[in-house]
């Protein structure tokens, strides 16, 4: 038998999951279809960052307007999501890294951003007291934060099931086609609707190219590093500028370390792989920024798999080819901070036809196959 | 023959991760048919754990750990004589999906690569979580023999706690050294015997462990050591240290008073390597734990990856140090070089060496206030997690151990689920009535042993050429 919705979502990870809440309270009916189960993948794996801090200027705004609802998010969903307020610092360790911060805050100004601001040297030694003697300052975004990917990520389901989504778990879709409506093939039967979204990750771009539209996702394994406890040195979440870092001191004094570096993904079996001697330069940043890091073991790492654009920004919006078809993914290892508020745009976008943001930077058709 | 410290070899034809009587005899097996070998063992000496410290031994302590522990020497001794590079202080804490192993020695950590992973690991006790068991002053009966074997050192006043007869043999030894327990506590449940009879016939065919368990249960009891039976209700009391056991026999309550309790419920396969492999695993119902699916001759469901030992499945030392040259039989085969012994007489005579292994294991299954600890005892002892929280995860939907893991953050710590992942996982089938197989282990991760964030800022990988 064919189920039938207004709507067919593919894929349960964040993007997925908060498209369909955000479409149900718009009062549209949603079949979510997750070949494994909600949050399996990236969106619950990853590091938690909710970051505005750095982000490329095309995803400025819509990374606002998350933060925006992220603040209310747990109220919202009546669940605790680990969501804490912290400042998020990028360490310049030269002047002239801190030249490029001066001038990126100017811009953001010009486009009505003021989230991003300059520490100088005093005021990062006040945020961050066991930073290295080197760093000269930063930049800073101090109402940024964290999160715990998995308990966020099965609270948006959750709440989205509530509002009447059905998810359908441990099911994947095969192909899909359009006639006057879509029908959506899985391994274990058909779907109609007359929308489509593909939220599907690393996986995104195999489905995009079935329907003939050309989207070179990369699947990446950025890789996690996790330390024993030490005593409580830093609140706020760190990154370097002139070389790649991401660094959280997690509430029960583990210290979290990642950045730029990357593993082994695999499509086709679902897994990702460490490779260690990409992190030595990651262990060698972190122990130049925080000294104290001398001292730390690493216990744990992890990684998962995620898509990437080449221009490490994501696809999102209409289909340049086939009506009532949408894109949301390739988030290129930031997307975890993006969920919320790019599902409550795509879900406006799809209930209307249209969207307040400019989406012209993500267009899908902005790649052409060689 | 092979130098104090060795040059560390860059890539070999076999790698074997362990050098026990298992990883010893597969190193020399191996080596012998023509490959080369390095042998990986992050102790200070060969052996594993029933030959600690082998090579050092002296008559005093031979005379105290007994015959089958003098004769590992010979083992050693033509590992020794053999081409084998064996490197000592060496952790293996990681392995990826190319057969490169990621190496820590004395403190620096560099790589290997090998076309065959023999995984010698052995066998870890099983965790016994009861009330107090995180108390300081409380540890395991193997824990007290490492001690024993590596320096000679017996806790006085110690008080054994479980099952098996490993506790029965330390019991002895402790004996021997002139410093027997304070008490034994005995956890197997009363009606064991009877459950074990129907394999009586079969064990009888390796009557001489039966001889030696019940020797050590003589000597144990002719020493006047109390021995209290079928216990129940075991707690620990203290404050931040142990300061008794408390547990109900034959009807009566008794409190013994110890600050060093030491806890066993035999041994289980050591399962991180094969489960960082991610081999394929199976619930042995027999043995009460996980092994990973081998074939005839070791070899597991991952590409020249295989098994020898206890990490197998529990069969003891002398199956170990055969099924070890069983596997280096079939990787000799495997790469076109003659066999230097016939792979039936092996077969042959692990199948005699196991035949009592049916009655032990229907005699000492571990008992049930292990398997299903009552709701406020931590289990996972790293993160604090109690039994009762992961059922309260599991009534919220996590349906495994990983998913209970990503909501509790039990088995994440330091230990990465060495010492709860079973109890964890038959706590999650118990609850939703799932069987072990449906409902799986943690996912192991690595490092499998902490590795300082400087080591691996001077982490030195094999270049790629060297491929
Ligand atoms: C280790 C790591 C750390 C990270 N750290 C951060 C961070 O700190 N901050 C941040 O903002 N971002 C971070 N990210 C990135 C962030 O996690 C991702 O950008 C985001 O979760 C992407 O969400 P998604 O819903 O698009 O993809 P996913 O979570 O991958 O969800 C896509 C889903 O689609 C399913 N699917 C695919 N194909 C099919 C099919 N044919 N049928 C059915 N289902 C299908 C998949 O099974 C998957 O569950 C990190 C990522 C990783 C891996
Ligand atoms: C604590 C303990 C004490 C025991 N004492 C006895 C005893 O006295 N008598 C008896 O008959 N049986 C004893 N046993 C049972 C024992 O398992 C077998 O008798 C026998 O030792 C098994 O041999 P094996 O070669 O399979 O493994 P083992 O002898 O256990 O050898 C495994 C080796 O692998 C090494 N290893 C593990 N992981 C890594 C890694 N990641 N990197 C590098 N090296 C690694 C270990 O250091 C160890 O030396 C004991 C078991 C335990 C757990």
């Amino acid at each position: 038998m064919t189920q039938t919705a207004d709507l067919i979502v593919i894929g349960g990870g964040i993007h997925g999951s908060s498209t369909a809440l955000y479409a149900a309270l718009r009062g549209m009916s949603v079949i979510v279809i997750e070949k494994d189960t909600v949050a399996r993948h990236a969106s619950g794996v990853n590091a938690g960052g909710v970051r505005r801090l750095g982000r490329h200027l095309a995803e400025v705004p819509l990374s606002q307007h998350s933060m925006e609802i992220w603040y209310g998010l747990q109220d919202m969903l009546g669940a605790d999501c680990g969501f804490q307020i912290a400042p998020q610092i990028k360490v310049a360790e030269t002047e002239e890294e801190l030249d490029r911060h001066r001038e990126r805050v100017q811009t953001l100004n010009r486009m009505g951003f003021y989230h991003e601001t300059i520490l100088d040297q005093a005021q990062v030694r006040h945020y961050l007291p066991a930073v290295a003697d080197h760093v000269v300052g930063g930049l800073a975004s101090l109402r940024d934060g964290f999160a715990q990917p998995f308990w966020t990520t099965t609270s948006i389901a959750r709440k989205a099931a509530q509002e009447g989504v059905v998810f359908k778990e441990g099911e994947r879709v095969l192909g899909l086609k359009r006639e006057t409506d879509w029908t959506v093939t899985t391994d274990q039967g058909t779907y109609q609707a007359t929308k489509v979204l593909n939220a599907a990750g690393a996986w995104a771009g195999a489905l995009a190219g079935s329907l003939g539209e050309y989207a070179p996702v990369e699947a990446i394994a950025p890789m996690m590093i996790v330390t024993a406890r030490l005593p409580k040195f830093c609140d706020a979440v760190v990154g370097a500028t002139g070389r790649p870092l991401s660094f959280k001191q997690m509430p029960n004094g583990t210290v979290v370390i990642g950045g730029g570096r990357r593993g082994r993904a695999d499509t086709a079996t679902n897994k990702s792989e460490m490779l260690f001697p990409e992190l030595r330069n990651t262990a060698a940043t972190a122990m130049d920024i925080f000294p104290i890091m001398r001292g730390a073991t690493i216990v744990r790492s992890w990684s998962g798999v995620e898509g990437r654009m080449p221009d490490d920004i994501p696809v999102l919006g209409a289909s340049a080819k086939h009506e009532g078809l949408y894109h949301s993914f390739g988030f290129s290892a930031h997307g975890f901070q993006m969920g919320p508020g790019t599902g409550e745009m795509m879900a406006g976008l799809i209930a209307t036809g249209a969207t307040q943001f400019d989406l012209s930077a993500f267009a899908i058709d902005r790649f052409t196959a060689e | 023959m092979t130098q104090l410290s060795p040059m560390q070899p860059t890539k070999v034809d076999v790698a074997v991760i362990g050098a026990g009587p298992a990883g010893m005899a597969a190193a020399v097996t191996a080596s012998k048919a023509g490959l080369s070998v390095a042998l990986l063992d992050e102790g200070q000496s060969l052996g594993g754990q029933i030959y600690r410290n082998i090579e050092h031994g002296t008559p005093f302590r031979d005379g105290i750990l007994g015959p089958d522990y003098v004769a590992g020497r010979s083992l050693a001794e033509s590992l020794r004589a053999s081409d084998v590079t064996y490197l000592p202080r060496t952790s293996v804490w990681n392995i990826s999906t190319d057969n490169m192993l990621d190496l820590s020695r004395d403190g620096s950590s560099s790589q290997l690569i090998a076309d065959k992973i023999i995984v010698a690991t052995g066998a870890v006790e099983r965790p016994s979580p009861m009330p107090g068991w995180t108390l300081a002053g409380v540890t395991t009966v193997g824990a007290l023999q490492i001690l024993l074997k590596a320096s000679g050192v017996v806790q006085e006043d110690a008080v054994l706690v479980g099952s098996g007869p490993l506790m029965w043999l330390v019991a002895a030894q402790m004996i021997s050294a002139g410093t027997p327990p304070k008490a034994i506590v005995e956890t197997t449940p009363k009606g064991r015997m009877a459950q074990a009879m129907p394999h009586i016939l079969k064990a009888l065919k390796g009557h001489r462990y039966l001889t030696k368990g019940l020797s050590m249960m003589r000597q144990v009891r002719g020493a006047g050591v109390p021995i209290y039976n079928a216990a129940t209700d075991i707690r620990i009391n203290g404050h931040e240290i142990a300061e008794s056991v408390t547990f109900v026999s034959k009807g009566k309550e008794h409190t013994i008073r110890s600050s060093h309790i030491a806890l066993h419920q035999g041994v289980v396969p050591n399962q991180q390597v094969t489960r960082l492999l991610r081999c394929d695993h199976k619930w042995d119902a027999s043995q009460h734990c996980f092994r990973p699916v081998l074939d005839g001759q070791g070899k597991t469901s991952v590409p020249d990856v295989y098994v020898a030992g206890d990490g197998a499945g529990i069969g003891g030392a002398k199956s170990a140090a055969l099924m070890g040259r069983l596997v280096a039989l079939a990787i000799a085969q495997e790469k076109g070089k003659a066999a230097p012994e016939r792979v039936y007489r092996l077969q042959a005579a692990l199948a005699s060496d196991g035949a009592v292994r049916p009655f032990l294991e229907a005699m000492y299954a571990p008992a049930p206030q292990f398997v299903k600890p009552a709701k406020e005892t931590i289990v996972c002892r790293c993160e604090e997690v109690t039994a009762g929280a992961i059922e309260d995860a599991v009534d919220l939907g996590a349906p495994g151990p990983n998913q209970v893991k990503s909501f509790l953050r039990s088995g994440m710590g330091p230990c990465q689920g060495r010492v709860c992942g079973l109890v964890v996982s038959s706590i999650i089938a118990e609850r939703r009535k799932a069987s072990m197989d449906e409902t799986g282990y943690y996912r192991i991760r690595p490092p499998l042993k902490p590795i300082p964030l400087s080591e691996l800022a001077n982490f030195q990988p094999l270049e790629v050429a060297q491929k």
